[in-house]
Formats: C-alpha cells, structure tokens, sequence
C-alpha cells in the first residue's frame, strides 16, 4: 500500500470528508450501542432529541458550546503554528482562577474599582494567566529545544494541584459549609442571559466573535500570515524573514490566553464560583474539536456545537434507554481519527503496490 | 532531618519505590522502543487504561493472571497496530494520533466498565499477584512477578536494540529511513512492529496496577503516569539502562512525598508534594534537553521516494 498525492483536491470531497467520516463513526459505534442491548435507532434519536430537539436541549448545548469554542479556537491557532499546546485544561483553570481572583476577592481585600473597569480587568487577568502558563513551554521549545507535547501536558496536572490547594485554603469560600469551592463572583459581574429561562449566556456570542476575529487575524493580517507561514515550513519562513521564535512567543499567548478567557467566561456566565471539578476536559476536547475543524476557526465553532451535543445528548439518551453516556466520549474520539483518514483520503490517493 | 534518615532506613520505603517504578518501567520502554523506530506513541495513558481494564476484567471473569497481563499485551497490540496504521501506513501526525488514541481507549474502557457493571458503584476486586516470597533477596522478594518481568526486560531489551541485526533494524529505521530502505530493510514494517511491541508493554504497564499493585479498575487510576514514561524516556537518552535508573529515580521522589505527607510535618500543603513528579519530570526534560540525542527521524513520517 502506498499514498500518492492527488494533483487537484475537490472542494466537494474536503467538504463532504469530515460528515463522511462522523456518518460512518456512528454506524460503527451502533456495534457498542448493541452491546449495551439497546436499539440502535432509538439510542441514536434519544442521543440527538437530548442534544437539539428542543428549545431548552439546544440552550444546554449551546452553553457547553461556550468553553469548547474557545479552547477549540486556542487549540486551532497553536496548531497552526506547529505549537502543540496539549495544555489548555490547565490555562483554563489559570484563567478561572485570576477571574476569582480579581473579581471575587475584591472588596474583602481592600481595592474598589468601578465596574466598568473590573469587569475587562478580570477577562484581562484570566487571558495573562492562560497566556503565562503557556509561555514557559513556549520558551523551553524555542530556546532549549524542549517537546512541549509533554510539558504543556504535564503542567495540567500541576495547575489543577494548584487549585485543590487554594480552593483548600486562600481561595476558599468560608461560607460553603466545607465544600472545596471558591468565593463567588460579585454579581454585577456575572454575564447575562441570552435566552430568559435557560442557562446560555452572553459568553456565546464572546466566543463567536473572537472566532470571526481570528479567522480576520489569520487570513488578513502580517502577524496571521507568519501564523500560517511558520506552521506550514518553519524553514521556509525563516529564510523568508519570519522570526520562528517571535511568532511562536505571539501564538502562545493568543493561545494561552484563549483558553484562560474560556476559564473567566465559565466562571462568569455559569458556576460564578470555581470548582476542581468546573471542567471535565474541555482543555483535551478543544484538541479534538480543532482537528474536526481542520484548524479553521469558523469551523470550530461548528464542531464545538457538535462535540457539545454529543455530551449533552449522551446524559439524556442514557437516563432514556440506559446505554452509558461514555458511547459520547467514544463517538468524539473515533470521530477524530475517522475525520485524519478522510482529510487524508481527499489530498492523497491510496494505490496497491 | 531525622525524619528523613528515618524513612530511608525504612526498609518498606524502598519495597514501594521498586513497586511503583515498575508500571513506569514498562511503559518506559514501550515507548523507547517506539521512538528509536521514529515513532512518538502520546497513545501510552490511553494503552495503560486499556490494558488495566482488559487485563483486569479477563482476571474477574474467571481467568488466570498471566492470562489477564496476556489480554493486556493483547489489547495494547491492536491500539498500536492503530496508531501504527495511522502513524506509519498514512503518515498522519503523530502527536494528534496518539492523543486520538488515548482518547478513544480510555473511552472504549469506561464504556466497556459501565456496560459490564452496569449499577456497581465500587468495582469488584480480584485476588492480586503475590509477592515472590520464594526468592531469598530482600526488597525484590517482596514484589510480584511482574516487576521481576519488567526488571528482566531491561537488559533484554538493550541486548536486541544494540547487539542483534533486529535491534539494529530498528535503530537505523529511527535514524535515517531512506539509507535503511537502501540497505533493504523493509521500513514501514520494522517501525510499524516496534510500534505493536512497544504498544504490548504498554498494555502490561496499565495491567500491573490492576493485577499488582492495587486488586481493581478505578476511573483515573493511570492519573498521567503514562504522560511522565514519555519525559522519562528522554531522560534516559533513549537507553534501556537509563530508563531503569529515571523510573527508579522518579519513583523515588513520588515514594518521598507520600511519606513526608502522611508525616505530617506542615511544612508543606500535601498538594506541592503531588505536584514534585510533574515538576521534576519538566526539570528533567529541561536538563537533558541540550544533550538529547532524538532519534534523527523522530516525527518524520516516512513516504517511499518524498523526502
């Protein structure tokens, strides 16, 4: 077996490849569902109706939606530079956490600011620490030569340690009859309903404007097109006057900052406390979600409402016919891998030897 | 500092640093087999969950032990002929098939848990490998067979890299593929085997914590174990030998702070002690990182007459 590269890819087929692909993710995952002895059909129509079959479904969806977009979009833009940042799970806890810090510590600590300063100070407190906890991997890959795949991966472990330890102690809310979660929001400072009655929130529409912009940044501007430059051949755009470093340095921090703003947003429209338990890996999600997007950051908003609905239709469809909710994590994953080989299939031909 | 010296001369000490450098010893060299053939394998944390669940539910369900680790190496054959399917026959990124991997077998995992059990809140256990009280030799006598196995498998696996024409195989399909391809070797098929035989250890890696060192399958039980085999086999230069001394080394510190935490001695938030393995394995990458001597086509994908 051998791959030779087509000379013309069709638009329809880059198109058609990704939904190709989840079609046939769901037809192999039926196997599971069979497993589980439940109906293939009725499992697959609680799956949806729990995701997008109602008003309040679609709201639930779209709320989960949120943080994925944003770490979709922080994924995205590293990987579009070739920086493999696997730590988003821990930037967004570094954001959530000088969210907390600036807006609910205030007042018991002593400054005062007027709203309409605390309020883009705390988002911009949440995207510098999203923004620094990624710079250090940043730097030991451009300096030092060090894998950030590791690194960044490693570094969620420690952040997540970090937060059990204030959320123990400095951070912890005294009134919370001993439970492990912070002091809340002030509540000016909590984002408002866009739909009365459901939980979806202003984050929503947040999320899909830094996700125009980046498109905007990416295709339109001299910094974008470093972006893709130094992604595509790193050498190449170095002899062509690209500083390698500069430009990793300036994903990393619109990277780390995206999935901090993902933290701040979560705790201001959703929880307005942190919890260790605030996200169960939108940080990992937002890897998938990219690479369903194939890096686009329009489509990730896309592919972040699909994944969003998976795991929000999972918990309905299993109290529904009692198939596990884990079928949702398989889905998202098998998607992954099934979406690499169809891309893959629209550029390359696969011939016998 | 007494305290210390009193945990060193502990003999228990050092029975639970060779217990619990043992999974990262297995995992350890699956992964440097792997990547002296080119190939980086992120699949490990998703592999280890898999062979800790295969392994354990074939134990459960009747089985013996030995079978159980079999399962294990089984099932952590068929993610690696994936990753080596995807990674090798299509040439995709290896870093997102790996995380791909790890995703869809720790998914495929709780799944299979959930619809085995379905209403169980605490998982049933199994009676666990015991200690090898027949070998007259103090701290190893008290551990499983399994951690002898892995301990075996170092200088094995040094003596195939570095001495038998397989190991050299390997190694040139990890350095420069296309001189390996000149000299006949059939590439795509050394490295996608070196990738399934990396990917059996690391199944038996996971199964040793369900089989050995604790008798049941929790949710987060390989907790980034496999994340840290990947730093380690940089620190270990990609030597067998190395990898011994990191495993044993890393076991060491994660030994220390249970210890000190459980004394209690306030000096810390027991949480900074959690935090000293990950910590150290960045030190360690950040150390050796000037010295490392990558296998030269690490992360290439090799595509017959593309250079």
């Amino acid at each position: 077996m051998r791959l030779e590269k087509r000379p013309t890819p069709s638009k329809a087929a880059m198109v058609a490849a990704p939904l190709g692909a989840v079609l046939f993710t769901l037809l192999v995952s039926g196997l599971l569902v069979l497993w589980a002895g439940a109906p293939v059909g009725a499992t697959y129509a609680a799956l949806f109706k729990g995701a997008f079959g109602s008003l309040f479904a679609l709201s639930e969806t779209l709320t989960r939606a949120v943080p994925l977009i944003l770490t979709g979009l922080a994924a995205a833009v590293a990987f579009r530079a070739r920086l493999f940042n696997i730590g988003a799970e821990g930037q967004l806890y570094a954001g959530a956490v000088a969210a907390v810090a600036v807006g609910g510590m205030h007042g018991g600590t002593g400054f005062e600011l007027p709203m309409y300063l605390l309020f883009p100070l705390m988002l911009l407190a949440a995207a510098l620490a999203g923004a620094a906890l990624l710079l250090g991997p940043a730097l030991m890959k451009t300096r030092l030569g060090v894998d950030e795949v590791v690194t960044t991966l490693l570094l969620n472990f420690v952040m997540l340690l970090l937060v059990a330890y204030l959320l123990d102690g400095p951070m912890k809310d005294p009134m919370a009859m001993g439970w492990p979660q912070s002091v809340a929001l002030q509540g000016d400072l909590e984002l408002g309903k866009l739909i009365p009655q459901t939980r979806l929130h202003t984050g929503l529409a947040v999320a899909v404007g830094l996700a125009v912009a980046l498109w905007l940044l990416l295709q339109r501007t001299v910094a974008g097109f470093d972006i893709r430059a130094a992604g595509a051949n790193p050498r190449a755009a170095a002899f062509a006057g690209v500083s390698v470093t500069r430009t990793v340095v300036l994903v990393a921090l619109l990277s780390g900052g995206l999935a901090g703003l993902a933290g701040a947003i979560e705790v201001a429209g959703r929880t307005s406390y942190l919890t260790l338990d605030m996200s169960p890996g939108y940080g990992y999600s937002g890897i998938v979600i990219a690479m369903l997007a194939g890096l686009h950051p329009l489509g990730v908003v896309a592919s972040a409402i699909f994944v969003a609905g998976m795991l929000v239709g999972a918990d309905s469809m299993s109290r529904a016919v009692g198939v596990p909710n884990a079928i949702a994590d398989v889905i998202v994953a098998a998607s992954l891998l099934s979406v690499l080989v169809a891309s893959l299939l629209t550029q390359y031909r696969l011939r016998r030897k | 500092m007494s305290e210390l010296m009193d945990i060193l001369a502990n003999g228990a000490f050092w029975v639970a640093v060779l217990r619990t450098a043992t999974p990262l010893l297995l995992g350890t060299l699956g992964v440097l087999l792997c990547e002296r053939a080119g190939v980086l394998n992120l699949g490990i944390e998703g592999i280890m969950v898999a062979g800790a669940f295969t392994g354990w539910l074939t134990v459960y369900a009747g089985h013996g032990l030995w079978t159980g680790v079999l399962v294990a190496a089984l099932a952590g054959m068929v993610f690696g002929a994936l990753h080596a399917w995807l990674t090798v026959g299509l040439a995709l990124s290896q870093h997102v098939s790996g995380l791909g991997i790890t995703m869809l077998a720790t998914a495929l995992s709780y799944y299979g848990y959930r619809v085995s059990f379905p209403k169980v809140n605490t998982p049933p256990t199994i009676a666990p490998f015991e200690a090898m009280d027949w070998l007259p030799i103090p701290i190893l006598g008290e551990q499983t067979a399994l951690t002898l196995l892995a301990l075996l498998l170092v200088p094995l696996l040094a003596w195939v890299l570095m001495r038998t024409p397989l190991g050299l195989a390997v190694r040139m399909v990890g350095e420069n593929p296309q001189a390996a391809e000149g000299q006949g070797i059939p590439v795509m098929a050394v490295r996608s085997g070196a990738i399934i035989a990396g990917s059996a250890l690391m199944g038996v890696a996971g199964a040793f914590l369900t089989l050995s060192a604790f008798n049941a399958f929790f949710f987060n039980m390989i907790n980034g174990r496999g994340w840290i085999c990947v730093a380690l086999v940089v620190f270990a230069s990609w030597r067998p030998g190395k990898a011994l001394l990191g495993a044993l080394l890393f076991a060491f510190f994660d030994a220390l702070q249970l210890r000190l935490q459980q004394s209690g001695d306030g000096l810390l938030p027991y949480q900074f002690y959690l935090m000293l393995p990950y910590l150290l394995s960045i030190l360690a990458l950040v150390l050796v990182a000037r010295k490392a001597a990558y296998p030269q086509a690490l992360m290439k994908p090799y595509r017959k007459g593309e250079r």
